[in-house]
């Protein structure tokens, strides 16, 4: 990426100025990486842990690494012995598939709008997409319910995939218009000379170059959608098979005991998917945020 | 003119999906709300056309508002939850913002192995929220969870680190800030590297210690960047509701009880679900988001005017 690489080059020349390291400030740098580096992965390593002992070793009072481990707790969770995990598998990637694909959708053509085009209201339009991120899910909890309840849509998954645009589309707006505002405008007008309508322009040019914003932006609602735990829990229906992840789990953990073992191996299936999103466009995110914070 | 006309025209085309949106699942939803606060609605009296049942709460004028802001505890004790919501709120982004600033400074110059560092620092981000509330709720379990394992092998003690004390609330400001420390980090490190290096190098003839070019360069140079993530940790961690809910749930916890999740304990785990007092939360909750960010911008803009 040429916009990655730039400051790379910029700070080996800021650092060539200052002249080397010494040792004790590089030891003292690396230590520290290596310590923050650890706390960030240690509780993702210690389900992994987890996931191979049986529910009765989880939870046994001596730390081992290794206590009867077997995968005996995904062969479990996987053959819906534990409540029908495939079937919140497809619900999950369903409504977070959706909810992606609605939200990019809706917030690139506005972001595109509000940042190339001075119409009377973009302002406010901004501001009130800031102001939308401050609704807590307790004042429109009720009313959506009732929406949904009138619209024949209360505990089915498309429900929740309206639910989630209203949260992701208003901040992935605000991002995509802060890395719309970086494209530079002559490409947009030498577009325009060579006979593009808008619509052109925005599909067949702009869209092309705002790809690490788009991903960002894709990320960030496929996340939202599959982690999503209060609306999830209180929409969708009682029944099993209608659960998504985040609801289904909780099955696992019950007021007076918790199935530690099969609890932690569902989380490592879920957390799969999301972390391989994750680090398909993870080289994308700190231009494609930073375009977004710095020019929002 | 006419150019003009036709540059709205695709303008407004475009928004217009969004704005759709918007008002039939944010506004309309908001404005029902706002009438729900004023009435007794409950499960009982609510409209279901499943049951094909018809809406029967009525009026109650502003008894939920007189009920809620006494503090009374059976309506949640509200002044003493807010204040309990906005030590959350402060410790966690400031703690989150610090960190995240550390880290971002640390990773933001060349050396051996910044990629590996950077990948695993943003792990905790790409984990699903609900996963990472219950590997830090089996962590901190009091017998067998890995912490007081390891505090115990040092001969430091074995809190109940999740129990009824004010514990509990340090522990899920420890989890929100591993949660929440990724996006400040990368933030910020966009930030940095927006700065102009020449800057430094000026600085840096001219003599600047690392203290004075930080100060100089440094803070002025992430101020927009800063203030906007700043701002959105602050409405996203006054409404952070699965941390809460999935660490210490799902039986509420009175020491960890904000706003928020007292709204939800009300809408879904109460005896008779009571919407209207749920709504009267969401609505207080609103109400005190935007004051602040009121103050904030106007803050802000002051603060401009003096650089």
């Amino acid at each position: 990426m040429t916009i990655e690489s730039l400051p790379i080059q910029v700070q080996a020349a800021r650092v060539s100025l200052r002249g080397k390291r010494s040792m004790g400030r590089s030891v003292a740098l690396h230590a520290t990486l290596t310590v923050a580096s650890l706390i960030a992965v240690f509780p993702v390593f210690w389900v992994l842990v987890t996931s191979f002992k049986p529910d009765a070793r989880a939870v046994a009072p001596t730390i081992r690494l290794f206590d009867e481990s077997s995968l005996a707790n995904y062969r479990d969770v996987l053959s819906g012995q534990q409540g029908d995990f495939l079937a919140w598998v497809l619900n999950s990637v369903e409504i977070a598939l959706l909810t992606t694909l609605i939200a990019v959708f809706l917030s690139a053509t506005t972001g595109y709008a509000v940042s190339r085009f001075r119409f009377p209201g973009s302002r406010k339009l901004l501001l009130s997409f800031l102001i939308a991120q401050m609704f807590p899910f307790a004042v429109l909890i009720v009313p959506l319910f009732n929406v949904l309840l009138s619209l024949g849509l209360q505990g089915t998954g498309i429900g929740l995939v309206l639910v989630y645009c209203t949260t992701s589309v208003p901040f992935c707006t605000y991002m995509l218009k802060g890395y719309f505002d970086t494209i530079p405008t002559d490409i947009d007008e030498s577009g325009r000379v060579d006979g593009l309508s808008p619509f052109g322009v925005f599909w067949r040019l702009v869209l092309p170059l705002a790809r690490p914003g788009l991903a960002v932006t894709a990320f960030y609602a496929f996340l939202t959608a599959w982690g999503e735990v209060a609306f999830a829990s209180a929409f969708l229906s009682a029944s099993d098979e209608s659960k998504t992840l985040a609801v289904g789990l909780q099955v696992f953990v019950q007021q007076n005991r918790v199935e530690w073992g099969h609890l932690a191996a569902a989380s490592i299936l879920v957390s799969i998917p999301a972390v391989a999103v994750f680090y398909l466009v993870q080289r994308f995110l700190v231009t494609g945020l930073a375009a977004g914070a710095v020019k929002g | 003119m006419r150019r003009s006309i036709e540059r709205h025209w695709y303008a407004y085309a475009m928004v217009a999906p969004v704005v759709v949106v918007l008002a039939v699942l944010v506004l309309y939803p908001l404005a029902q709300g706002v009438w729900f606060t004023l009435t007794d609605i409950n499960e009982s009296t609510i409209a279901n056309p499943v049951l094909d049942r018809p809406a029967t709460y009525s009026f109650v004028g502003l008894r939920n508002y007189l009920n809620v802001l006494s503090g009374d505890p059976s309506f949640g004790s509200f002044w003493s939850t807010l204040l309990r919501t906005i030590i959350w709120t402060g410790s966690c982004v400031v703690l989150t913002y610090g960190v995240g600033l550390g880290l971002a400074l640390l990773l933001n110059r060349p050396m051996r192995a910044r990629a590996l560092y950077r990948v695993l620092l943003i792990l905790p981000w790409a984990v699903p929220v609900f996963i990472s509330a219950f590997a830090w709720k089996f962590m901190f379990n009091s017998q067998f969870g890995v912490i007081n394992q390891v505090l115990g092998a040092f001969g430091l003690g074995q809190p109940v680190w999740l129990g009824q004390t004010d514990l509990a609330l340090v522990a899920v400001v420890i989890v929100n800030v591993w949660v929440g420390v990724p996006f400040m980090m990368l933030a910020l490190l966009g930030g940095l590297q927006s700065i102009p290096a020449d800057l430094y190098e000026a600085a840096e003839v001219d003599g600047a210690t690392p203290w004075q070019r930080f100060r100089d360069i440094t803070l002025p140079g992430l101020r927009s960047v800063s203030s906007t993530v700043v701002l959105l940790g602050i409405i996203w961690t006054f409404n952070m509701f699965p941390v809460i809910y999935l660490v210490t749930g799902p039986a509420a916890n009175p020491n960890t009880r904000i706003l928020v999740t007292y709204a939800f304990e009300r809408f879904f785990s109460g005896a008779s679900r009571d919407y209207a007092v749920a709504s009267t939360y969401g609505v207080l909750i609103l109400s005190v988001l935007l004051v602040f960010a009121a103050f904030y911008r106007r803050a802000l803009r002051r603060q401009e005017a003096f650089a």
